[in-house]
């Protein structure tokens, strides 16, 4: 075969071989899969000289489960269970990217009260995301306070969605045609006593986090991805929006009922880690503000609009719907041949997958102290990136 | 923000029918509606951003199949430069590539490989699909357009073994170096699958 195909071995090797200065010698050193510092089972190569890294390659696959070759053998209201287990911190919005998928290729209607609890579960679900992702990047720099403070408040909103939906993690709730139940009748009250308690707690974690001088020090102007790179990079999330791109389908191409609420979106300008960290803490505010909007609103109506039993045919041809979850854009696409109720392809385009390798490019020339910020900054969930 | 700006550049449903006039016309009731269907039919099959983008590159031709974005086919000699175009050219300003896969289609002996481009200024999407043999699995790769492509390419190497021309750095991404195979074409068998035979249980 004419076209070359290498090996992680020859990888190492080529490079490694490739410069040899006299005075300093640089070496191969594996960051992982068993890290602290890495969020799961991420393994990366650090090419380093010295301390300085020269170059990051990620090495994946260690829980590689193959849900894309599993989703060609289940119907599509299964293959909502599978996204469960890739983005565990946006298990719901997993969940609403296939149901959009199936509605709008089905041209289902829902109703207001669908759209309502759709968009205040993934606001609290965002919220939830990003204070756990608060609390490990105060850890993995070094301060085991945010991550206490961080898991103390997640909990409360991880026990509203146990109240309602039976789980605390891989939820289920947002199918095809609707949600699975209808909110528990205490939901409307406890979500407002949650943001009522934990809208102070996001200014306690500013004084306790952003303010630190160390904290600034290993964000400020470390990693800094600029937008064109970023772009390029194929970047999305609160890092595309922290190197100054404000692409947010919220905003963009509104799906939900994120329309009819107001909101901003954050923006950063420098695109180093102290933006990213930046951008997360505004979106949580926004969320809150969200969910403020909603919570009072929600109409009355079916919450289930698609028969469960019945067999889900897709029209033949491709069929793509996006969204934003807490860490970017998640895309699935699904090719149906228009005759079985499984599809002929499905993909996740997961915004781990692709969020991940601009670690190289923020970490190129700077310590192994500023990839561990960098990875932190990108927030990525491990499960979602090998799928 | 206008409809065809939208990311799914969906076309709006054409014009509703127009309601029927006072008096209606005996003679020809059942052509009306025939008609119109046709227009409805026809209509969403080329959404403006096709015209556009065909109407600039003379290598683009629609896509044959359904899909829901905006979509258009390219020959893989011309792919690289198509897509370059697409990305610089300022109308069009592709410049995400928000995801690269491929589809095995077994049955025509093909994987068909689709790029899904988006434009943030514009906030379009645009679907461009390419064809290429199952037993002579070669395309130029598009990393020097975006960089992401080297990851999102080394992906379907390693899923469905489409081999990347130029590619700096083609190998697995989730399995290891030595696995046999690729698990995401339709004939892949391998020791540790689960198969279920349906009517041995009934």
């Amino acid at each position: 075969m004419a076209v070359k195909v290498s090996t992680l071995d020859e990888r190492i090797k080529l490079t490694d071989s490739a410069d040899s200065p006299l005075d300093t010698q640089e070496y191969f050193i594996n960051m992982g899969p068993q890290h602290p510092a890495t969020h799961g089972v991420l393994r990366l190569m650090l090419k380093l000289d010295g301390e300085t890294v020269r170059e990051v390659i990620p090495v994946l696959g260690y829980i590689h489960r193959g849900i894309e070759k599993i989703g060609e053998h289940s119907t599509y209201r299964q293959f909502v269970h599978l996204t469960d287990r890739c983005d565990y911190l946006s298990a719901m919005m997993n969940n609403w990217a296939v149901s959009l998928m199936v509605e709008k290729a089905l041209k289902v209607e829902l109703n207001d009260r669908i759209e309502y609890i759709r968009t205040i579960m993934a606001e609290l679900e965002r919220i939830q995301s990003h204070m756990l992702w608060w609390g490990v990047l105060g850890m993995d720099l070094g301060a085991f306070t945010p991550f206490l403070y961080g898991f103390r408040d997640r909990e409360l909103i991880t026990d509203i969605f146990e109240e309602t939906i039976g789980c605390r993690l891989t939820m289920n709730y947002i199918q095809p045609g609707g949600v699975m139940d209808d909110i528990h009748p205490n939901f409307v009250d406890r979500v407002k006593k949650v943001i009522e308690y934990a809208k102070p707690k996001i200014d306690e974690y500013e004084e306790l986090l952003s303010g630190n001088v160390i904290i600034q020090e290993r964000l400020r102007n470390v990693g800094v991805l600029s937008a064109d790179k970023a772009t390029s990079l194929g970047v999305t999330g609160p890092v595309l929006r922290a190197s100054g791109v404000p692409l947010d389908l919220r905003r963009v191409a509104p799906y939900g009922v994120y329309d009819k609420v107001n909101f901003e979106v954050a923006v950063g300008s420098v695109g180093d880690c102290w933006d990213r960290y930046w951008v997360r803490i505004e979106e949580i505010r926004q969320s809150m503000s969200m969910i403020e909007q909603l919570i009072d609103n929600i109409p009355a109506g079916k919450t289930m609009l698609m028969k469960p039993a019945k067999k889900t045919v897709l029209p033949e041809g491709s069929h793509y719907a996006q969204l934003e979850t807490a860490r970017g854009i998640l895309g699935i696409y699904a090719v149906s041949d228009g005759v079985s109720d499984k599809p002929v392809r499905i993909h996740m385009r997961s915004p781990n997958y692709n969020n991940v390798w601009s670690a190289d490019e923020m970490t190129r020339d700077s310590r192994i102290g500023d990839l561990v910020a960098n990875v932190s900054s990108i927030d990525i969930v491990v499960p979602d990136i090998d799928r | 923000m206008t409809d065809e700006a939208s990311p799914d550049n969906k076309q709006p449903e054409s014009t509703p029918p127009p309601a029927p006039t006072p008096k209606p016309a005996p003679a020809s009731p059942a052509p009306a509606p025939q008609a119109q269907e046709e227009q409805v039919e026809k209509e969403p099959e080329l959404p403006k951003l096709v015209v556009d983008v065909c109407a600039t590159i003379g290598e683009l031709k629609p896509y044959a199949s359904e899909s829901d974005t905006p979509a258009v086919e390219v020959a893989p000699a011309d792919l690289v430069k198509s897509l370059t175009t697409l990305r610089d050219n300022p109308d069009f300003a592709f410049s995400m590539l928000m995801d690269h896969t491929a589809i095995d289609r077994i049955d025509d002996g093909q994987f068909e490989l689709v790029y899904r481009l988006y434009s943030i200024s514009t906030l379009s999407m645009l679907l461009v699909s390419t064809k290429i043999p199952r037993d002579n699995p070669v395309i130029p790769t598009v990393c020097e357009v975006w960089d992401i492509a080297e990851w999102q390419e080394r992906e379907v190497y390693d899923l469905f073994g489409v081999l990347y021309d130029n590619h700096p750095d083609l190998r697995r991404v989730f399995l290891e170096d030595d696995w046999k195979g690729f698990p995401l074409r339709k004939d892949y068998e391998d020791d540790f699958m689960l198969t279920l035979d349906v009517d041995k249980l009934r």
